[in-house]
């Protein structure tokens, strides 16, 4: 099956963040109550509300500013860690087109998820009790339609379309592609312009060494029980410590 | 724009000076992107470093206020260096063209200069005339007062040191920019220019532009695919507002209000405005038809067409004069209709100060505006103000019908989305049904004066006035049977094919004429068919472009004088000496966009002796100028060339002459027009917009998605302004002007740099102006700083360049 994807080219983005308004029409996501946060990121990150947002990087390099955006949300991995941890069935699962599904009906909001994603994308929604992210518009895509941040792009920074054309047009013109191959390959890709820490991106994004172990050793033993959850959480823990936001200036 | 959107792609560099596209022309943004994609550069010049500038090739700084400078040094360089396009310049331009031997320059003012009356006599700003009365030229371009010399003795002293001193614009970078710009002047290359209210809101903004013209026209960026000046427009609909005299000194196709003083008599009107030679000399044929078409059967040749009914221009009534006006109680009521000038407006506190004089007030809006408002803003009492408020519900632009003309001059049909809720009308019904109620009222006088109303046609049907009827309106009609060479040509009733065939003795109708040919059978606004395949981007199929479907004006420029193409790769309108015409004979422009050009006008024809086309010439390119040629010499109010004046607010003196600021400058002077001074106000403060809200912000401050983007008001300032006053990023700050003060949330940002002028390090601070006390996010109101002082020309506020102080707290 051809597989969906969104190639993201920054060196097209204008920060305009149309993305981010489509994103929220789209999916009917409530505005949230923001201040001025010191920059041009308002509000400061995603969350269970915000499920595509632009960072603004600035810098200094030899005398020059330099100010690059990069328009954020689900990677849609296809080694996705959220989807290994996941323990209710059906709640999380990666589809034949690439999309990595997060089914609000099932999620019973247990954040495994959230500890478990490399790129601090699932957020929890503390009133409905549930987690949230991205679904690369799967209720568009399944009929025909681009996402819905593809669609607003004015300067057609974000492409949708098949994975393996939006990978050889963007290697004919010449550019490298960050998550052609990482995680297995991500369903959502980027063409920068610096280095992927720059923009708060892992500059080799892999699965936790806790939900690998979960994935190899305790998941095919079955759901055994609270007490195992509870141990890959306390090995997580160890393993990569709390949960920190890469993000910010 | 003298291009269009799409033609971005095919410049070779693209200047950004006095806009932000990327972030207020996001869409059309994209074509700029292109371009970079196939290997052109985009500059960028801005004084602070925008989401423009991070697509940009090249960032230069610049401080506000300085663009003659820079340009004018840009003209220097191109002229020094050899770059520019001699054969254009030659040909197409006025460069070889004699001057009066009396004008001159000296000392920054031009000759004619009335200190009194600070303004010019025009007298010697004139071609020099020969004993046939004829023009004068030197084709060899070395006479000390033809055009070209002239313009190279007054750009010498606009060195790239003095420009660097004055602009603040580090000189290597200045070379960087003037080479790579000015290297568009070989034949095969082609540089744009993208400008908005960057240039047009300074006291002197006219006259920013015709630098920028004079510096496309030395380098033959004119009339060719992907070059040209190219004003963007900040709202839907701003460019088909303008084509429609939304401004009191103009009537539909730019053909001028007439003056109370100079045209009592339609006589009088047409024979001191039309040019005698140009196409403008067709200027009566669109007169009179506009006069058929708002008056009908009551305009006849006997009595001037109605001419008398026309309102005669006796004063000043741009928007900062008005609200002087209202403020000295000259006004008693006011109707504002899609603007919101208690935030737009400059002094705003004047301004909100002076509704308070009103008698009435009335607002067509969809939300309720600070306008609307004005009564409820922070520190009024409404207890005291005795202005009656109304407020109308207007329906939005998906609740209704008819054309946009976007800035590239696209007219394109909006189709109604939804029919309205509630009351809500369209703008269009409030000003139809104004009409009909008018008409009624007065339908029993016998009064002269009321006969302007009573004969007004004024028939679009019930109650919502019918679009399409007022388009066929616009585009014409014949009255009479219209005959060409004998034949009839257009039947009585009939729609007319294009302007040319409109008639100066009452037999067509014509309510814009530059809109003729818009809906000659079928309203082609509403045409959807664009190109097909990787073409050069004209799109003819696709809407309407004014005039004639024309998409680049001047492109017959885009042909060298003998009417081949300048280079292969800019190949676009040529002369054809085989192509057939419909009579039989042979030879006609041809290419892939509407030639702006006497069809059959070859190359070789001497200037044409009568007929529309009368004084033009094979090499005329330039046919709206009555001797076809692009003006690098043409008059404005502050002379025929452009020179460097510092903003009325500045915090230097003025490097090039003793003359401070623009000598004929408006400044008005009420008691609350106060002007600050650089000992108080040191540092220079400018305003702008941001991708994320809308213009005065009352459509966009009110939606909850684009709040939560920027939800508050913030100024932006260097790290450097930020130590001296030891502020820190999130702090409350305080901008203060002789005007006004607002509350801001600092951006301490490296976007920002203070500018070396001369040895003298100047500051700068930038807020964007979206805010207002209305709405679901609020903030104070940023013009409560900016000044009313106004170009000359145009009276356009001088809101891009003034003088602040700012502190910590508030």
């Amino acid at each position: 099956m051809a597989k969906n994807a969104m190639l993201i080219d920054v060196s097209r983005c204008i920060a305009c963040r149309a993305c981010q308004v489509s994103c929220k029409q789209w999916n009917r996501l409530p505005a949230v109550k923001s201040s001025f946060a010191g920059s041009y990121e308002n509000p400061s990150g995603l969350s269970s509300a915000t499920w595509r947002h632009v960072r603004f990087r600035e810098t200094v390099e030899k005398g020059e500013v330099k100010w690059r955006f990069l328009s954020f949300g689900c990677m849609h991995c296809k080694d996705a860690s959220c989807v290994f941890v996941c323990p209710v069935p059906g709640a999380l699962t990666r589809r034949d087109d690439g999309t990595v599904y997060l089914d609000e009906q099932k999620c019973t909001g247990c954040k495994y998820c959230i500890s478990a994603c490399p790129f601090d994308v699932p957020h929890y929604d503390d009133a409905k009790g549930k987690v949230y992210k991205c679904n690369l518009c799967a209720d568009r895509t399944a009929n025909g339609l681009t996402t819905a941040c593809a669609k607003t792009c004015p300067s057609e920074a974000i492409r949708f379309g098949d994975r393996d054309s939006l990978i050889k047009d963007a290697k004919s013109g010449g550019k490298k592609i960050y998550g052609e191959n990482e995680l297995g390959g991500l369903s959502v890709m980027y063409v920068l312009q610096e280095f992927p820490s720059f923009y708060g991106l892992p500059e080799r994004p892999a699965m936790p060494v806790t939900t690998a172990f979960w994935k190899k050793v305790l998941k095919p033993l079955g759901y055994i029980g609270v007490g195992t959850t509870v141990a890959a959480i306390i090995l997580h823990y160890i393993a990569i410590g709390p949960k920190k936001y890469k993000g910010g200036e | 724009m003298t291009n269009h959107w799409i033609d971005l792609k095919n410049s070779d560099c693209i200047l950004v000076m006095g806009s932000n596209p990327a972030e207020n022309h996001p869409c059309g943004f994209k074509w700029a992107i292109k371009a970079k994609e196939k290997g052109a550069k985009i500059i960028s010049v801005d004084p602070r470093f925008t989401r423009s500038s991070s697509i940009a090739d090249i960032y230069a700084p610049m401080r506000p206020g300085t663009d003659i400078a820079i340009l004018g040094g840009m003209i220097n360089y191109a002229i020094e260096n050899n770059l520019y396009h001699k054969e254009y310049v030659l040909e197409f331009t006025n460069a070889a063209t004699l001057i009066d031997p009396q004008f001159g320059f000296m000392d920054g003012l031009f000759t004619g200069f009335d200190k009194e009356k600070k303004t010019y006599d025009r007298a010697t700003w004139k071609y020099q005339t020969g004993a046939d009365g004829k023009v004068m030229e030197d084709r060899k371009l070395q006479h000390p007062h033809c055009v070209f010399q002239l313009l190279k003795r007054h750009f010498s002293r606009y060195t790239p040191d003095m420009v660097s001193k004055i602009s603040g614009m580090p000189k290597e970078k200045f070379l960087e920019i003037a080479k790579l710009f000015c290297s568009t002047g070989a034949p095969d290359k082609v540089g744009t220019m993208m400008y908005a209210m960057g240039w047009t809101q300074h006291s002197k903004g006219v006259q920013n532009i015709r630098t920028a013209t004079i510096l496309q026209l030395l380098l033959g960026n004119v009339g060719m695919p992907g070059g040209g000046i190219n004003a963007l427009r900040g709202h839907i609909n701003v460019q088909g507002a303008t084509d429609f005299a939304l401004l009191y000194h103009d009537l539909p196709g730019y053909l001028g209000i007439p003056s109370k003083k100079d045209h009592p008599t339609l006589k009088d009107y047409l024979e001191k405005t039309t040019p005698k030679t140009g196409f403008g000399s067709n200027k009566p044929k669109f007169f009179k038809s506009l006069l058929k078409a708002w008056f009908g059967n009551a305009a006849t040749d006997k009595n001037d067409f109605c001419y008398d009914y026309l309102p005669k221009a006796s004063g000043n009534y741009s928007h900062m004069a008005l609200f002087e006006d209202m403020y000295a109680g000259k006004l008693k009521g006011f109707l504002v209709v899609g603007q919101n000038p208690a935030v737009a407006g400059p002094n705003g506190n004047l301004e909100r100060k002076a509704m308070e004089k009103l008698e009435w007030l009335a607002v067509i809006d969809f939300y309720e505006t600070e306008t609307a408002a004005f009564w409820k803003a922070p520190g009024v009492n409404p207890k005291d103000i005795k202005t009656e408020v109304f407020l109308l519900p207007a329906a939005s632009n998906v609740e209704r019908e008819g054309t946009y003309t976007n800035s590239g001059r696209w007219v394109q049909w909006g189709f109604k989305a939804i029919e309205s809720e509630a009351d809500r009308k369209t703008d269009g019904w409030y000003i139809y049904q104004l009409g009909l109620r008018l008409k009624k009222l007065y339908a029993e006088s016998k009064e002269k004066k009321e006969r302007p109303i009573l004969d007004l046609t004024w028939d679009y049907g019930e109650g919502t006035p019918d679009a399409e009827k007022i388009l066929r309106e616009i585009n014409g009609y014949a009255i009479k049977d219209v005959k060409k060479d004998g034949k009839v040509v257009v039947k009585a009733g009939e729609n007319m094919p294009i302007f040319a065939l409109l008639q100066d003795d009452g037999s067509t109708a014509c309510g814009n004429w530059i809109y003729s040919g818009i809906f000659p059978k079928e309203n082609r606004s509403k045409n959807r068919k664009p190109d097909k395949g990787d073409t050069i981007g004209a799109n003819l199929g696709w809407a309407f472009a004014w005039p004639a479907n024309r998409r680049i004006i001047y492109n017959r420029a885009s042909a060298d004088a003998n009417g081949k193409p300048w280079s292969e790769a800019k190949k676009y309108i040529t002369w054809d000496p085989n192509a057939e015409l419909p009579d039989g004979k042979k030879g006609k422009w041809v290419g892939p966009d509407v030639p702006d050009f006497k069809a059959d006008l070859a190359p070789t024809a001497k200037k044409e002796e009568k007929g529309p086309f009368i004084g033009i010439g094979g090499r005329d390119a330039f046919i709206m100028r009555p001797d076809g040629k692009g003006g690098l010499f043409s008059p404005l109010a502050e002379g025929p060339f452009p020179e460097h004046y510092e903003p009325v607010e500045s915090p230097v003196k003025n490097l090039l002459s003793p003359i401070q600021f623009n000598p004929v400058v408006k400044i008005w002077a009420s008691d609350m027009d106060k002007l600050g001074d650089a000992n108080k106000y040191p540092i220079v403060g400018t305003t702008y917009r941001l991708a994320e809200h809308y213009l005065s912000g009352s459509a966009s401050r009110n939606l909850p998605w684009l709040c939560e983007l920027m939800p508050e008001l913030f100024v932006e300032l260097s790290p450097e302004l930020a130590k001296e006053k030891g502020i820190r990023t999130g702090d409350n700050c305080t901008i203060e002007t002789a005007r006004g003060k607002v509350k801001a949330k600092a951006l301490v940002t490296e976007r920002f740099k203070p500018f070396n002028l001369d040895g003298k390090k100047v500051h700068l601070i930038g807020l964007p102006w979206h805010w207002g006390y209305m709405g679901i996010c609020t903030g104070d109101i940023v013009n409560n700083l900016t000044a009313h002082i106004g170009d000359p020309n145009t009276f356009i506020q001088e809101s891009k360049a003034f003088l602040c102080d700012i502190r910590k707290g508030g």
